[in-house]
């Protein structure tokens, strides 16, 4: 166990990987000769070589659809987009080929593909470059998603990931790599699909992910302070969605916040309160609250960014008001 | 040419490299966030390029844009403001560096994605020829554009429709930390426009009487029904892809032979060389250049944060405009 940041525990994990399985290898812009757009994979070209630590031509679309091809002949690449952002460029081949071709070839083809990416705002880069899709990608079957929100489960879940045989798109967070945390030395593996209770309390449910776990511990802090303690369930995979340690968590609480960066409308909060009341309806004694993105697109300008963003305050606010 | 346009010209450049250096020392202060792409060392391109338009022909750029922003006459004041966030900016503090536009002077962005402006311009030009107006679309990329799809649609489209685009690729090497040969099949970037059967060419980006000369005469032949043409413009980023670029990619002394050339310098010289403007005249410019950038950098600095119900404006078009 080492306390180590994010952005080690990442490397660390692609690192691991990469040693323990020639096949697996990663490409991407600036991945190699750079080290990386976030210095995830310092040190990886000089230590694997320009075969395995392959820099791309700015070509989202030939990224991953060459990912694609490698990985249905049994290679298990690592295909970094640099941002989420990017990932539209790409969309076609995310969905309509990575999500499809193991379905509708009835099982013919296998992809053990990851696409690494990076999304969130908070970092004043504007409308284009500060978005937080996943539900977007969360919507097709056929395409699991991860997003992880401490450096264990960076590491354990980027492990498993590159062991799954399915396409995965594994979402870091840009602010998130700075973090630290205990990390589990050597073969560590977070299975996808599972969700966790990050911390227990008995008043409320905040069920949350990614950089949002962050911002919810810190509000369950000053909750408890006020002597409301609150129980946070962090999804870690959002497809295939984990509810039941939600539902579980809910039927002790009876009340919930759904905290996520993205956009309230059709995003995952409306998924996570739609299956609690679908599930849980005898339990609810309070209206489900989210705490999202207002729905603009992400403006450059700080204060007005923030504005924009989810806060703590949001999330202690909303939890006043189900209790 | 006349004496006040070439001192015009050169004043350009010089406000676009002084302009660049505040703004990098206001990234380091912490006064402009997020991204901050640089345009020293490519003054001459964009100066020598846009100062060959018309009114009505469009320019659209990426994201390395304050310098195309200041030649399409957008003042340093309002450029400044906007890398500020403030409301006096541009885009009223919303857009920061990488979009700045002012459709009023024809200057039609500042685009972040890398290639997606491209089929844009298509469409720019594709608008005018529809409405027959006699402009033409200027659009300018990067080198690792070149290698997305977007740019092959485009100028595929371009050429099957016949539009009035001149297509500007400003060759500086690198796309952040990839030389052209690690990602382009060709090097000769402009070789990929015969793919498409499209006239091209290629001038010294370091030259501004080059690249003027070139551009004109392109420009015209495209009003004139040549359709697309592709100009490739060979030059050279001096500092990092954005700020904070390790740049473990390049040698200093590639970056120290490339400024040998550096492209004010050699107007600078042209013009005395051609007795165009003696040396006092040139240095009567770089102050005024200091001027207007000092002035900028206090009306940005003391200018008002966009109001907070800014924040839900022009998500939509509003009700009867
Ligand atoms: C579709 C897309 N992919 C990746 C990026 C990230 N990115 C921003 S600039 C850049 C390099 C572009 O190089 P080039 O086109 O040569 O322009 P230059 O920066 O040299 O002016 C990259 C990879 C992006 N903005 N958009
Ligand atoms: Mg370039």
């Amino acid at each position: 166990m080492a306390k180590i940041t994010m952005r080690q525990a990442i490397s660390q994990a692609l690192w691991e990987e990469m040693e323990r399985d020639p096949q697996v290898f990663i490409m991407g812009q600036e991945v190699g000769v750079w080290g990386g757009t976030y210095a995830v994979t310092k040190g990886f070209y000089d230590h694997f070589g320009p075969e395995r630590v392959r820099d791309t031509p700015i070509a989202e679309a030939a990224i991953i659809g060459s990912a694609i091809g490698a990985a249905m002949t049994g290679t298990r690449p690592v295909a970094e987009l640099m941002t989420i952002n990017f990932a539209f460029s790409a969309m076609d081949h995310i969905v309509n080929e990575a999500a499809k071709l193991h379905y509708m070839f009835n099982g013919q083809m296998v992809l053990p593909l990851v696409i690494r990416t990076v999304g969130g705002g908070g970092r004043q880069l504007g409308a284009t470059h500060s978005q937080t899709p996943d539900a977007v990608f969360a919507h097709f079957p056929g395409l699991k998603v991860v997003a992880p929100g401490t450096p264990a489960d960076a590491k354990g879940l980027l492990k498993a990931a590159i062991r799954s045989n399915d396409p995965i798109m594994f979402i870091e967070h840009a602010t998130l790599y700075q973090v630290r945390g205990d990390v589990p030395d050597g073969d560590y593996i977070v299975p996808i699909g599972k969700s966790t209770v990050q911390r227990s309390g008995d008043h409320v449910t905040i069920v949350t992910y990614s950089k949002m776990l962050e911002l919810s511990l810190k509000a369950a802090d000053e909750l408890a302070k006020d002597g409301i303690e609150a129980e946070i369930v962090d999804l870690r995979t959002l497809r295939p969605l984990d509810i039941e340690p939600v539902i579980e968590s809910f039927k002790k609480t009876n009340r919930a916040v759904i905290v996520e960066e993205g956009w309230k409308s059709f995003g995952v909060g409306a998924e996570i309160s739609a299956q609690i009341y679908e599930q849980a309806f005898d339990y609810v004694d309070a209206p489900i609250k989210r705490v999202t993105q207002k729905e603009v697109p992400l403006p450059y300008n700080r204060d007005l960014e923030q504005m924009a963003l989810p806060q703590v305050e949001d999330i202690i606010k909303a939890v006043k008001e189900v209790l | 040419m006349e004496k006040s346009e070439h001192l015009n010209l050169y004043q350009q450049m010089v406000v676009i490299r002084i302009l660049e250096e505040r703004s990098a020392e206001l990234y380091q202060q912490g006064k402009i966030g997020g991204f901050l792409h640089l345009y020293i060392g490519q003054e001459a391109v964009s100066t020598g390029l846009i100062s060959a338009r018309k009114p009505q022909d469009r320019v659209i750029t990426a994201y390395r844009d304050h310098g195309v922003a200041i030649n399409c006459g957008l003042s340093a004041r309002e450029v400044l403001a906007e890398l500020l966030g403030k409301a006096t900016g541009v885009s009223g503090g919303k857009g920061g560096s990488m979009h700045l536009a002012d459709v009023n002077k024809n200057f039609w962005g500042g685009h972040a994605i890398v290639g997606a402006h491209l089929p844009i311009a298509a469409g720019l030009a594709l608008g005018d020829v529809y409405q027959k107006q006699d402009g033409v679309t200027i659009c300018m990329f990067g080198d690792g554009a070149t290698n997305i799809g977007y740019f092959h649609e485009a100028l595929n489209l371009s050429k099957v429709w016949k539009l009035p685009v001149l297509w500007v690729c400003e060759n500086n090497q690198y796309g952040m930390g990839t030389t052209v040969e690690r990602a382009s099949a060709v090097s000769e970037i402009r070789l990929k426009a015969d793919g498409y059967a499209m006239k091209n060419d290629n001038v010294d980006g370091m030259d501004i009487m080059k690249v003027r000369e070139k551009a004109l005469e392109m420009i015209e032949e495209i009003r004139s029904g040549s359709g697309p043409q592709f100009l490739e413009i060979n030059t050279y980023r001096f500092r990092g892809h954005s700020m904070g670029d390790p740049e473990r990619y390049r040698q200093q002394e590639e970056i120290r032979k490339w400024q040998e050339n550096d492209p004010i310098g050699i107007y600078r010289k042209y013009l005395m060389k051609q007795k165009i403007a003696s040396e006092e005249e040139l240095n009567e410019e770089d102050k005024k250049a200091t001027e207007i950038v000092e002035d900028a950098v206090h009306f940005a600095e003391s200018s008002p944060e966009p109001a907070a119900e800014e924040l839900f404006k022009n998500i939509y078009v509003e009700e009867g405009r």
